[in-house]
């Protein structure tokens, strides 16, 4: 064997731990029933491919030739561990006896085996924190120093809370596979919550490299296309499609807007204030699309609206020309599928830009008379700006301190300042 | 494999016809889930008036009043599944009587083989 076909092999084979790892890994861990055996026994298949295909050229169906090559490294691995522990005999005799059936490398057996592992890393027995970091490791296939790294934690803390939760997934039996119909609907929410969540770590955060936070937004929005990708394949999921096409389409309308949020100095950009021209019109068309095919399914959730929501933002050629009466339509509706007093608070503000700033504050101080948002910022700083716009500059002064006592984040802070400044 | 389904809930917030009538709804799905051969062990607990906790300390037996811990919500009862896994034992808890008014503690059962009482299998 010459070296350049070497060569040729190893960009093969770095091209398929790339495109076709974490597929796999969710095929291995089902046939093996054993997140870290499938981790050791892909990465043995994976070494084991460098030294044939150089010698033997590369197989026609490389994905194929590695799952069967994992599983067979993963069956000796047990071989000798069970010299030692008796009770993997019985495991491994099952495992011979399946002698590989090719429907098992099949595409579809593949997508749904991708499934099995969102819906394992994501089951709700395991602590929130836990699902965001396994769905990470086990399905994005990022390594634990970059999630510690978003996350603000050591690397260390985080191998801990996998190590554990791949535990309780081996001991309290948490099955791997795409839940039964009955409780999907739940699952699924579950599911689009860690990559929700996963996605605002990405965008929110004003805290940490701000590198490795947009790649967390993006490794949500490839979650979730991943899912958008999946679920139509599988009958039992297909009527839950529609709210996953909601999450995607949120995540792309926001993150549409990312160069746009901050000035050079890293300053909070309002959207009334943001350059659209800034905004990606790719992601905002794409976002638009999945939006309408949603919301005309009729069968769609709270994250299609605020992606709804979203999409009119993103259709205004300027702020002025905001829509604002139908954000306050879409509220109520959001109001009728997720109530929450935060959602009420967005809808005071969308009334007060379509109505009238008294009509808004009105809401505001009603919200606030309830006591449930006395201590979120964002109450305070939205009552701030509409007092400030209404002329009451002493109320308005009021509220923006009370604002910048809560909150937590420098960008915002700065911002609360400039306005408390402008005032005086 | 098997768990454990522990049932808490708050023995004061129940009158005594309400738990008699929650003895008789679970002792019906104690029946249901033999039919679905899942049951292994069912039973409710005396009231956590009658707990007798008991520590043993440098050789010394400490015998006090109580349960083991004070809590606004009681160890009720529980049952002993067998079931294929923790979403098979999450749908059963979901059946027991007081999952609408207390919690449902699942523990799996760390099986050691040898020990005696095999009728459990």
């Amino acid at each position: 064997m010459n070296e350049a076909s070497n060569i040729n092999v190893r960009g093969t084979i770095d091209e398929l731990y790339r495109t076709e790892s974490r597929r796999i890994l969710s095929t291995l861990i089902r046939l093996l029933g054993d997140f870290d055996l499938a981790e050791e026994a892909m990465h043995d298949a994976f070494a084991a491919a460098m030294e044939k295909w150089a010698e033997e050229g590369i197989p026609a169906n490389p994905r194929a030739w590695l799952v069967s090559a994992g599983r067979f490294k993963g069956i000796d691995v047990m071989r000798r561990r069970s010299r030692i522990d008796e009770s993997g005999a019985e495991i491994i005799e099952h495992l011979e006896a399946d002698n590989g059936d090719p429907a098992e490398f099949a595409d579809r057996a593949v997508k749904d085996d991708e499934l099995r592992l969102i819906f394992t890393c994501c089951h709700p027995a395991l602590a929130p924190d836990a699902r965001i970091a396994l769905t990470l490791r086990e399905v994005c296939g990022l390594t634990t120093e970059e999630i510690a790294r978003a996350f603000l934690t050591t690397p260390s803390t985080l191998a801990q809370r996998i190590v554990r939760a791949k535990a309780k997934i081996r001991d309290a039996g948490i099955p791997y596979k795409i839940p039964s119909h009955d409780d999907l609907p739940g699952r699924l929410e579950a599911v689009l919550h860690v990559i929700y969540l996963v996605f605002n770590e990405g965008y929110s955060a004003s805290s940490g490299d701000s590198l490795t936070r947009a790649d967390l937004s993006g490794e949500a929005i490839r979650l979730g296309r991943l899912l958008l990708e999946l679920l139509p394949a599988n009958p039992q999921a297909a009527p839950f499609e529609p709210e996953v096409r909601g999450l995607v389409a949120l995540m792309l309308l926001q993150e549409s807007r990312r160069a746009a949020r901050s000035s050079a100095e890293g300053d909070l950009v309002l959207l009334e204030d943001q350059d659209r021209s800034l905004w990606n019109q790719e992601m905002i068309r794409e976002g638009t699309q999945l939006v309408r095919r949603a919301l005309a399914s009729q069968s769609f959730g709270a994250y299609t609206v605020q992606a709804a929501i979203a999409a009119v933002h993103a259709e205004a050629p300027a702020a002025a020309a905001t829509d604002w009466a139908q954000i306050v339509a879409l509220y109520d509706v959001l109001l009728q599928v997720a109530p929450s007093p935060v959602v009420e608070l967005n809808r005071a503000v969308a009334v007060a830009l379509s109505d009238s700033a008294e009509a808004g504050l009105q809401l505001i101080d009603g919200i606030l008379a309830r006591g449930e948002l006395s201590d979120y910022h964002l109450a305070h700083s939205a009552r701030a700006d509409l007092c400030r716009r209404m002329g009451r500059f002493a109320e308005a002064r009021e509220s923006y301190e009370r604002a910048l006592a809560l909150t937590k984040l420098e960008p915002e802070r700065r911002f609360l300042e400039r306005r408390l400044h402008d005032l005086a | 494999m098997k768990y454990m389904l522990l049932v808490y809930y708050s023995e004061k917030e129940m009158s005594d016809s309400e738990r008699d009538r929650c003895y008789v709804d679970s002792a019906r799905l104690s029946c249901d889930l033999a039919a679905e051969g899942k049951f292994v062990d069912a039973s409710p607990l005396q009231l956590v008036d009658t707990a007798t906790s008991v520590r043993v300390r440098n050789g010394k037996t400490l015998v006090t009043d109580g349960p083991f811990a004070e809590t606004h919500e009681q160890l009720g009862g529980y049952y002993l599944i067998d079931a294929n896994d923790l979403d098979e034992a999450i749908g059963i808890a979901t059946r027991i009587p007081v999952a609408t008014l207390g919690t449902i503690e699942i523990r799996p059962v760390l099986e050691i083989p040898g020990l005696p009482g095999e009728k459990r299998q």
